[in-house]
């Protein structure tokens, strides 16, 4: 089992400051991270994904519990001596050497054989298509093609982890968009682990094959993409992935009464009071005398292109949120006031107990 | 380009040199016409009394590396100067050297600090400046003189039996440069580690650098301008030094500074004192010249 688990925290505590005043950073975080997955850490700012990520890559030492790389403990091994490598946001590029240079840096420091160095640094520069830079200093080179090179610089030594700290932030749109194919490129490619840190869900959802959710130090859930945002397994990850709705409700047998006082069938429970939440795109609109439809008046429609926005009040003033792809002609017909019908895909339906 | 864009490119470049004429000219007196006059000295022959007289002589020159026996006018190596030299040289680089394993540190130590207690440290830094360079020097040699200080601590503490002899030593010159020429070698260096990205030192750490090699292959080069400009700094203050060899080497330990005051002075041989600062002048440049071009290279090398 521990040949396909590349990198497993154990019940790791970071606290930073003296006994009172301690910050716990990480609040007993365990997790296991697969050889060749590309895992993203996810959360708000401040929730601990960088402290988590400088304690694998060896910045930072624990309060308490263990890191093992591959089934080994390297808990209290300096960052030079861990086969582990990071892409800082920052890019951290060496100023005062070539494209090149920076590169071959790290099987420079392994000591290995200059042959070795050259050939490694043009394989990583065609691998991010840089060859036409190779003799440029850091500096003349834009956003993008810098990012490439931190990235080339850290793959170049095959480490058995990549560590990645919202490497694209400082990136715009369009050049995000394409660095996030070309990481998942190369990560294919290269096979490595790459360990992901970003607050952008989207980036979370499109680009990984496990996601972390974390809040507050603590990791909340940790799953498939998929898996993340339709079984979201408590109020934080639901709210933090993607929209959604949330119905405060109170089991009545086998189905739930909501607190407008209508029951609507969901996957069961055995909590008394539940909260059903539900995804904007799977709230239908119906005409408002159909059979077990909610009755709802709308507030406000906010036109997004693709879809619009519909927001409408239960009976006792709970917004709900049904997302409506705009329909050809632009018009849906639908107006502020106008009282309709919603109805939720029962299998859509989430609870939690809370 | 149109001839009117010419035309006014040419006026504007005619405009501001008319501008900077007037600095011009002062600098130009100010700076080359000391240094003429000296060379021109240099090629003169002695004064009977003082100064120089009118004529051509390349006596002064000779006599750097040379003396004239007295009686039968036959040429010997002129042992002493080439002491002087080799002791001004020497104690110059050593100083440097010295400030430097002393002075990165503390501007690394500075550098590091939080913004508000750097600017303390810096002014602490400062503070030698507030006093005259003399009084400094003086203070000095009242620590390190037999009965001084230094000794008088260490015979107390049974640390030593008899006082150590270092005021007016080679050392003693050694000790009081490093101390009067610290500030020039951490200031520069400390403007060059205050801009140094803290972040590359993870970046190389993380690249299996071990500490050592992240201060040789990432701070060192990085920072070389600092160090460039803090080593001239120092080194080329102390090969004219003239106040503390005179206070804390005695009559016996001279570096230039003094040999080239002694012909003023005492001497009485001024072109022999104007051959030795053109020389001087030469072995400041031509260590300069060395110096930068090594530098350069080290940092070129392997591109
Ligand atoms: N060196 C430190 N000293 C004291 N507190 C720290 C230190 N580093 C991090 N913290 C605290 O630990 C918590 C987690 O910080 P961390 O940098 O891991 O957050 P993050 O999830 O990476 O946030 P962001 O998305 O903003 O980068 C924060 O409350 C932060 O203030
Ligand atoms: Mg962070």
């Amino acid at each position: 089992m521990t040949q396909t688990i590349a990198v497993e925290a154990r019940n790791v505590v970071k606290a930073f400051g003296h006994a009172d005043t301690a910050v716990r950073a990480l609040d007993d975080v365990s997790v296991q991270i697969r050889k060749g997955e590309f895992f993203t850490l996810l959360g708000p700012s401040g929730c601990g994904k960088t402290t988590l990520l400088r304690l694998i890559a060896g910045f930072e030492m624990p309060s308490g519990g263990t890191i093992l790389l591959e089934g080994a403990d390297i808990t209290t091994l300096p960052p030079n001596k861990r086969p582990v490598n990071t892409v800082f946001q920052s890019y951290a590029l060496f100023p005062h050497l070539t494209v090149a240079q920076n590169i071959g840096f790290g099987l420079e420091m392994l000591g290995r054989p200059k042959s070795e160095v050259q050939a490694t640094t043009a394989r990583m520069l065609a691998l991010v298509k840089l060859e036409a830079m190779a003799n440029r200093k850091t500096s003349q080179l834009s956003g993008g093609q810098q990012q490439r090179v931190a990235l080339a610089r850290a793959l170049a030594p095959s480490p058995k982890v990549l560590l990645l700290d919202e490497p694209l932030s400082a990136l715009d749109l369009k050049l995000r968009k394409e660095m996030q194919i070309e990481l998942k490129r190369l990560q294919l490619e290269t096979g490595i682990t790459f360990i992901f840190v970003t607050h952008d869900q989207e980036e979370a959802l499109t680009m990984s094959d496990r996601i972390g959710v974390m809040s507050a130090g603590k990791l909340q859930q940790v799953g498939p993409p998929k898996e993340i945002y339709n079984h979201p397994v408590n109020r934080f990850v639901a709210s933090f992935i993607g929209e959604t709705n949330f119905l405060p409700a109170s089991r009545d047998g086998d189905r739930y009464r909501l607190d407008c006082g209508i029951k609507i069938a969901a996957p069961a429970s055995n909590a008394a009071r539940v909260t059903l939440t539900i995804r904007p795109e799977q709230v239908r609109l119906v005409a408002e005398t159909e059979a077990d439809a909610l009755p709802a008046k709308i507030t406000n429609l906010v036109y997004f292109g693709t879809d619009t926005h519909c927001h409408a009040a239960l009976l006792d003033g709970t917004e709900v949120v049904a997302r409506l792809q705009s329909p050809a002609s632009g018009d849906a017909g639908l107006a502020v006031g106008q009282s309709v019908g919603l109805r939720f895909v029962p299998e859509a339906i989430q609870v939690l107990e809370d | 380009m149109s001839p009117a864009e010419q035309a006014q490119i040419t006026q504007s470049t005619r405009n501001g040199w008319l501008l900077s004429a007037p600095a011009l000219v002062l600098l130009t007196i100010a700076a080359v016409g000391p240094l003429a006059i000296v060379v021109a000295y240099s090629f003169m022959p002695q004064g009977d009394f003082n100064g120089v007289a009118w004529g051509f002589s390349l006596e002064a020159w000779q006599g750097i590396l040379f003396t004239k026996d007295v009686f039968d006018g036959t040429l010997a190596w002129a042992d002493a100067n080439l002491t002087i030299f080799w002791r001004s040289v020497k104690l110059s680089m050593l100083t440097t050297v010295f400030t430097f394993v002393v002075g990165f540190p503390t501007s690394w130590f500075i550098a590091t600090r939080a913004p508000k207690a750097r600017a303390l440290w810096l002014f602490l830094i400062t503070i030698p400046f507030w006093t005259n360079l003399l009084i400094r020097t003086f203070a000095i040699n009242e620590i390190i003189r037999k009965e001084g200080l230094l000794n008088t601590i260490l015979l107390k503490l049974h640390i030593i039996s008899k006082p150590l002899e270092m005021i007016y030593t080679d050392t003693a010159v050694f000790i009081g440069m490093t101390y009067v020429y610290l500030p020039l070698m951490v200031l520069p260096l400390f403007a060059s580690l205050d801009r140094f990205d803290m972040r590359l030192l993870e970046a190389a750490y993380d690249l299996y650098a071990s500490p050592f090699q992240v201060l040789r292959k990432v701070i060192v080069p990085i920072v070389k301008p600092g160090i460039i400009a803090g080593s001239i700094l120092v080194f080329v203050p102390s090969l004219g030094a003239y106040v503390t060899p005179r206070l804390l080497g005695g009559g016996k330990n001279m570096m230039i500074g003094n040999f080239i005051e002694l012909q003023f002075g005492q001497g009485r041989n001024w072109p022999l004192g104007a051959s030795l600062s053109v020389t001087l002048l030469f072995i400041v440049t031509g260590a300069l010249l060395v110096y930068v071009r090594h530098a350069n290279r080290e940092t070129t090398h392997g591109q």
